[in-house]
């Protein structure tokens, strides 16, 4: 059996979980149909019940209680290794985010057995052989879990998240499993206020408008913030706009910022480093505006406009003004 | 006062295209050269200020190479103290493996009367990318760990780390000891002084072999994804092509 | 993606400063159809150029590269993208100081602003200096930075402006096409170019296009560190890229250089890393770009503190930190000396390892050398030809620059011999010699002994003849044995090896076509004539000079010098006519000299061939066979460099070590002694008067200030003919004049005895100016035994080239008293040659 932990945000089960239970499915349709199991922790919003039965989840066990109030890692972990020894389940999986990372290392920690990060497919279940992307994405690992649990989480928009062929009708556990004190030592004891501009906004617009050092100062980022604005998108900005600062670490895309995948990406005076190509690269559609027609950003695009994005950007903001009379 | 022990690796720079070993176990940094990541930068940095505010003392501490001694020493540069070469090929080890040698380390040098309050790591290593080092020293010395961590302060031997969660900023108490993994982004790494640099230089290296024979990585080789085929669509130079570029948002559906 | 064109009348391959620099100069020149390539973008495509910290310094001790910096500095200053600092070379020792004295010679020699300074002369431009680190310093107010991407940007633009240029990015070159020793194609990623030229001006990289053609460019990419610290205060207060002088920290091997508010420290101090061109990451491989590569500390580190020491105000400020530090790849030679020029492979040229500091006097030079087939400034010395094969090899430049590296702000003895990759050519005496403990120079590759230890037990019989030197500096990389050797030849006889000489023949029919219209003199002189003769350039300049000896009608041996010999073999072989043949004949056959007042009896003993006077006539030749040494039959060419009766012996190799051993042998009772180098090259030579090519005689001289023109010029055409009848026709501008010391003692008290380099100013140490503009100084110095004077060689202004001329000769920043005494080619020892006969 297959067990999952899976996030919630505030409209149901998050993105990425989801595509973990596609990439869940195609392994248990390996397996001869094996079942899955989902953990989910503290609130779960109606829609996510729908979610779960669409997407194939046979069995799920929601954990509640004031011990789950606030995040702690090992004590969630605990949990999860409670219901996986009750269940026997030979797989745990979760998303690549940040907490599925986090959860996934402590029960690894706990069981020790070896965890595979960020995984993009499996090879063969005896033994059970998986690729996960190294490297911030720019080289890949062959790697083998030769231990039962096999612990792992799926790399984000690695899987798409596609309704099951069938649905079902998930069995509900409620559960509250008591945790050990030594547990409870790291949670959460205070929460702030979601800052407005936050990387949320990053991560989850539609688009995308990115500025790097072709924006030549603190000051040259006028134009591709107003084209942002009139597209309802966010800000982007490599590594080196943050490093010599000129905007804030939360704007970065990359390997050590954000990672995005919208509709539309629009890199402005981005050369394209690998840093930052594994933060955008799953982006649906890139547009590049950058003056040298060889930068890699340029060649990996699907569109490319050659000009300096001082004199383009301000072009496109006059044309959608234009139309938009 | 507040010791402070800091683990880095010697990673290749990532910065540039990624070259493999010809053994295809390990990122080759022969061209770009060598580092730790931005997040361990972060985690130095957050070291050597809480040194610095306390009186205390910033450890730094790797598993690798005699070449990662480069990194030690441009960690002692930046205003660590002390500093220990657990000398070992670090390949062959995998994050238990890493962990554990860790953790030999930290309880010797409680042994000997200079234990360290906080023990902090990078969030994830930028060549493994293996998230659970942090995780895993912290049960092997049955401390607490937060994960994550941009910023953090000690008052009172209780540590307030500040992690930017999935719903906005979440602050941790904990009491020290304890272990925190340090995501990038919090502070601002320092570059060495002049002076610093000639400092380090005469900081004399607490070398180690490791404790045990490593278990290992569980890595059969590492590949480098097939490169895309370009095939970018020019939809013009200059703003000529602005109106070409708003078809496509239209086609797009984007407004 | 962008294309090439498909046809090109020269490819240049290299958008750096040199590249740049050679499209611009190409295009005002008059060419058209230029293409540029690079495999970089612009303006910066990742060269040596895009890193270079980008200042000059304009003194050295090499004419060729101090003229090639000039003219780039005033390149750079029409462009506008020279900022004048001003700089100094500080010593923090006595020797350096004499360095320092050195290099005021040379800046007065070559005419360049520059005096010695106190510590407190430096505090006062430089105040963050602790002045209390060094005694003093040469000081250049002319030093300054450059802006070589500018520069190269607007170099590039002219062209385009001109219609006559085409650049092409981030192309990469595949493969070269020869054919017929002609390069045809260029063959790169975007498309091939039909061309009849291509420039290799790419270099680190240029070692692996020449690959691609068969030529070997034998430079290596080597690293260069440097740091940069701030922003400090100090700097951050001015405005500008710079306000404050360059400093040379000479005894640490490093600099000090601002850059707005940061200040970078380069050094040479550490160990040579070397890299191979294949190595060179590409540009996604890179960090930063493919020859700024990931900096290794280590190194650097012992350089910190020495650096710390000179400023500790300024980069121990707060808030100065290491932001930026790089093992900088640059191009390093076997010799220091760029590679310019057409290689073998006709149309194929290069332009590489060159600094920013000369980077548009070079893409000057070698457009006009391109298109007119000369350059205003002589590049001999840089010559892609000069290169003999033991040189062409990666493992020479690699052992070569690992030892030069730590040299590149050394003091380095104008006599210097290099120590690693030794022992290249050995001739076949070479035992023999060994025995004799000879002293070893080396010349293109080849030992030749300078002096002999055997014949030390000379000294005491000569005592103060020869001219003994008390002071270090004078007397290194010398003996006084040397003038012991001089003078027993002159009372005796002197047997010497020149195995280096450069021997090669042309044959068949244009032979003699081809000889007479490379060289001066008249060639087509009898069979088993001996023709001395300078080679010139289109434009009059000697290219060399050198020895014909005619062995048949459509046969000719010619036999040069061997340090310069690969050129000159070179030269004949690109001016062959008809069906004529050049074999090199180097490998084959040993030379042995025999001079003296006993050579004949000497050579009587050895051969029943008649060698009197009229038997055997002086500047003839033919084939002789020896009763001694094997039996072996020589050539034997009856000629003199050292101004004694005399032979030439040209001895198959395998005969030669029998023929020396019987020559030293039956010498034995006629006094006669090996003689090396020393005396041939310097005592022997000067005391006649004899120019030496690449001392007196090269591409910016005249056969005319030479003072070695004769009566009449031959009616056969040779290159720099019409040019040299319109020298004739003209007052010359300088005249070569040998000199005499007059006195040697310095302030010290201690005698000093110049080695050449030196200026000559009047007694009063004022500047003298020649007709060129030029500034005199000593072409070459040594010891004239057999007048108990130091001599030395000069081209002077007219008006002072009148025997009995009162001068002065500045050393060390003293001067001494010198007289003019000859004022053309004749002699001070045996003016009439009597003792030749």
């Amino acid at each position: 059996m297959i067990l999952l932990w899976l996030e919630c945000d505030a409209n149901g089960v998050t993105e990425i979980s989801l595509e973990t239970v596609a990439f869940a499915r195609s392994l248990s349709a390996a397996g001869g149909g094996i079942v899955i199991r989902a953990a989910l922790f503290g609130d779960v919003p109606e829609a996510a019940r729908d979610q779960l039965a669409a997407h194939g989840v046979d069995e799920v066990h929601h954990v509640t209680g004031s011990a789950y109030d606030a995040y702690s890692g090992a004590a969630w972990a605990s949990a999860l290794q409670d219901i996986r020894e009750r269940t026997t389940c030979v797989v745990v999986a979760a998303a690549g985010s940040p907490r599925g990372n986090e959860v996934i290392a402590h029960l690894a920690a706990r069981l020790d057995v070896p965890m595979a990060a960020n995984v993009l497919s499996f090879s063969g279940l005896a033994p059970f052989e998986v690729t996960r992307q190294v490297a911030g994405g720019s080289a890949l690992e062959d790697m083998r879990l030769p231990r039962r649990p096999a612990l792992f989480t799926v790399a984000g928009h690695s899987w798409t998240a596609t309704p099951a062929d069938q649905r079902t009708t998930p069995v509900w556990h409620e559960e509250s499993p008591a945790v050990a004190e030594a547990d409870l030592i790291a949670r959460v004891s205070a929460r702030g206020e979601a800052k407005e501009d936050s990387s949320g906004a990053l991560t989850s617009s539609r688009v995308v408008v990115g500025a790097g050092r072709g924006a030549g100062g603190p000051n040259g980022f006028g134009g591709v913030m107003e084209l942002a604005e009139m597209l309802d998108g966010a800000l982007g900005v490599s590594r080196v706009v943050t490093s010599l600062g000129w905007r804030p670490h939360h704007e970065q895309i990359g390997q050590t910022g954000s990672r995005i995948s919208p509709e539309l990406y629009i890199p402005c005076g981005i050369s394209g480093a690998i840093q930052h190509w594994a933060g955008c690269s799953s982006s649906k559609t890139i547009l590049a505006i950058n003056t040298d027609a060889e930068a890699p950003m340029v060649t990996k695009a699907h569109y490319a406009v050659i000009g300096d994005m001082h004199e383009v950007v301000p072009a496109i903001v006059a044309e959608l003004k234009r139309r938009a009379v | 006062m507040v010791n402070v022990l800091v683990c880095v690796k010697r990673v290749p720079d990532s910065s540039s295209q990624v070259v493999l070993t010809p053994d295809n176990q390990a990122v080759d940094g022969r061209h770009a050269g060598f580092t730790v990541s931005s997040h361990e930068e972060c985690a130095i940095e957050l070291a050597v200020r809480l040194a610095e505010a306390t009186g205390g003392l910033a450890t730094v501490l790797t598993l690798g190479p005699a070449e990662a001694t480069e990194q030690l020493r441009s960690a002692l540069a930046v205003g660590c103290g002390a500093a220990v070469h657990i000398e070992a090929d670090g390949v062959a080890f995998g994050p238990a493996d890493v962990a554990r040698e860790i953790a030999a380390v930290v309880r010797s040098h409680e042994a000997e009367g200079r234990g360290h309050d906080l023990v902090l790591l990078g969030n994830d290593a930028s060549d493994t990318g293996d998230f659970q080092v942090g995780i895993r020293l912290a049960y092997a010395l049955g401390l607490p760990v937060v994960n994550g961590v941009s910023t953090l302060e000690v008052a009172d031997g209780v540590v307030s780390a500040h992690v930017d969660g999935p719903d906005g900023p979440e602050t941790y108490s904990v009491p020290t000891p304890m272990v925190a993994t340090v995501l990038e982004g919090g502070v601002e790494p320092r570059y060495p002084t002049l002076k610093g640099r000639i400092g380090a230089k005469k900081v004399e290296l607490e070398t180690r072999s490791a404790a045990t024979q490593p278990a290992g990585a569980h890595r059969v080789r590492l590949r480098l994804p097939p490169p895309a085929p370009t095939t970018v669509e020019i939809l013009g130079e200059g703003p000529e092509a602005a109106p070409s570029v708003v078809d496509l948002f239209e086609k797009l559906g984007i407004r | 993606m962008a294309e090439v064109p498909g046809h090109a009348r020269v490819v240049v391959i290299g958008a750096g400063i040199v590249g740049n620099s050679l499209v611009h100069h190409l295009a005002r020149l008059g060419w058209r159809d230029i293409v540029q390539i690079d495999k970089g973008p612009l303006p910066n495509p990742g060269g040596s150029t895009g890193h270079a910290s980008n200042f000059i310094f304009l003194t050295d001790h090499s004419r060729e590269i101090t003229d090639l910096t000039l003219d780039s500095v005033a390149q750079y200053k029409e462009m506008g993208v020279f900022t004048q600092s001003g700089g100094f070379e500080v010593a923090r020792t006595e020797e350096r100081m004499e360095e320092l004295r050195r290099r005021m010679s040379s800046a007065r020699a070559w005419g360049i602003e520059a005096e010695l300074v106190s510590p407190e002369f430096v505090q006062e431009k430089v105040p963050f200096l602790d002045s209390d680190q060094i005694i003093g310093a040469f000081w250049q107010p002319g030093v300054g930075v450059v802006d070589s991407l500018r520069a190269g940007t607007i170099m590039r633009e002219r062209a385009l402006e001109l219609g006559a240029l085409t650049t092409v990015p981030n192309v990469e070159v595949t493969g070269l096409d020869v054919e017929d020793g002609r390069i045809t194609h260029v063959r790169t990623d975007k498309g091939d170019i039909e061309t009849k030229y291509v420039v290799i001006a790419c270099g680190v990289w240029s070692p692996k296009i020449g690959d691609m053609a068969g030529v070997s460019i034998p430079l290596t990419p080597a690293v260069h560190q440097m740091i940069s610290v701030g922003p400090c205060p100090q700097l951050a207060e001015r405005e500008g890229e710079i306000s404050f002088p360059i400093v040379r920290d000479m005894d640490t091997f490093c600099y000090e250089r601002q850059h707005g508010a940061d200040m970078e420290v380069g050094s040479y101090a550490h160990r040579a890393i070397l890299m191979e061109p294949e190595d060179i990451p590409t540009i996604d491989q890179a960090k930063l770009s493919p020859t700024e590569l990931p900096f290794t500390s280590d190194d650097f580190d012992p350089q910190l503190e020495q650096a710390y020491e000179l400023m500790p105000d300024l980069l121990g400020a707060e808030g100065a930190e290491i932001r930026y530090a790089i093992n900088g790849l640059l191009s390093l030679t076997c010799d220091g000396s760029p590679i310019l020029g057409e290689s073998q492979v006709k149309g194929l040229w290069t332009a590489a390892a060159v600094w920013v500091k000369e980077g548009p006097g070079v893409g000057r030079a070698v457009a006009e050398w391109m298109t007119q087939g000369w350059s205003e400034i002589d590049l001999a010395h840089s010559d892609i030809s000069r290169f003999h094969g033991h040189q062409k090899r990666r493992e020479h430049t690699r052992l070569r620059t690992t030892e030069s590296f730590i040299k590149t702000y050394g003091i380095i003895h104008p006599a210097e011999q290099y120590e690693s990759d030794r022992n290249q050519r050995k001739s076949p005496m070479h035992e023999s010699q060994e025995k004799l403990g000879a002293f070893f120079y080396e010349t293109a590759g080849w030992e030749r002994p300078h002096w002999y230890e055997s014949n030390a037990p000379l000294l005491d019989q000569y005592g103060d003849a020869v001219m003994p030197r008390e002071h270090d500096w004078d007397s290194r990389w010398w003996s006084p044995i040397i003038n012991a050797e001089h003078l027993r030849m002159r009372e005796a006889a002197g047997v010497v090896d020149l195995t280096a000489f450069q021997v090669f023949d042309i044959e068949g029919p244009g032979a003699l076509e081809s000889v007479q219209q490379t060289c001066v003199a008249q060639c087509d002189a009898a069979v088993g004539k001996v023709i001395y003769t300078p080679v010139l350039d289109a434009n009059g300049g000697f290219r060399s000079d050198l020895t014909v000896m005619r062995l048949g009608d459509e046969r000719f041996r010619v036999v040069t010098g061997g340090a310069h010999g690969a050129s000159d073999q070179q030269w004949f072989s690109d001016h062959l006519v008809g069906e004529a043949t050049l074999t090199g004949r180097t490998d084959e056959i040993s030379t042995i000299g025999l001079w003296g007042p006993r050579a004949r009896d000497i050579l009587a003993s050895l051969t029943d061939a008649d060698v009197s006077d009229e038997g055997f006539p002086m500047l003839t030749c033919r084939e002789i066979t020896l009763t001694a040494g094997g039996g072996a039959t020589v050539l034997a060419s009856r000629i003199s460099y050292v101004g004694e009766l005399g032979w030439e012996l040209y001895v198959a190799m395998d005969d030669a070590a029998a023929v020396w051993d019987a020559l030293l042998e039956t010498g034995v009772t006629h006094g006669t002694v090996p003689v090396g180098i020393g005396v041939y090259g310097t005592t022997g030579r000067i005391e006649k008067g004899y120019r030496a090519y690449g001392f007196e005689l090269d591409a910016e001289r005249t056969i005319v200030e030479a003072g070695m023109q004769r009566p009449r010029v031959k009616a056969a055409e040779f290159v720099g003919r019409d040019a040299y009848l319109a020298q004739r026709a003209e007052t010359p501008k300088a005249v070569l004049c040998t000199l005499t010391v007059e006195d040697h003692r310095s302030t010290s008290g201690m005698k000093r005895y110049m080695l050449g380099g030196e200026p000559i100013l009047t007694r009063d140490g004022a500047t003298l100016t020649d007709g060129h503009g030029h500034h005199p100084y000593v072409t070459t110095a040594g010891s004239a035994p057999s007048l108990g004077k130091h001599v030395l060689l000069a081209y002077l202004p007219p008006e002072q080239a009148e025997i009995g001329t009162e001068l002065a000769v500045s050393y060390m920043e003293e001067l001494y008293p010198v007289v003019v005494r000859s004022v053309d080619a004749t002699a001070l020892f045996d003016p009439a040659n009597e003792r030749m006969h």
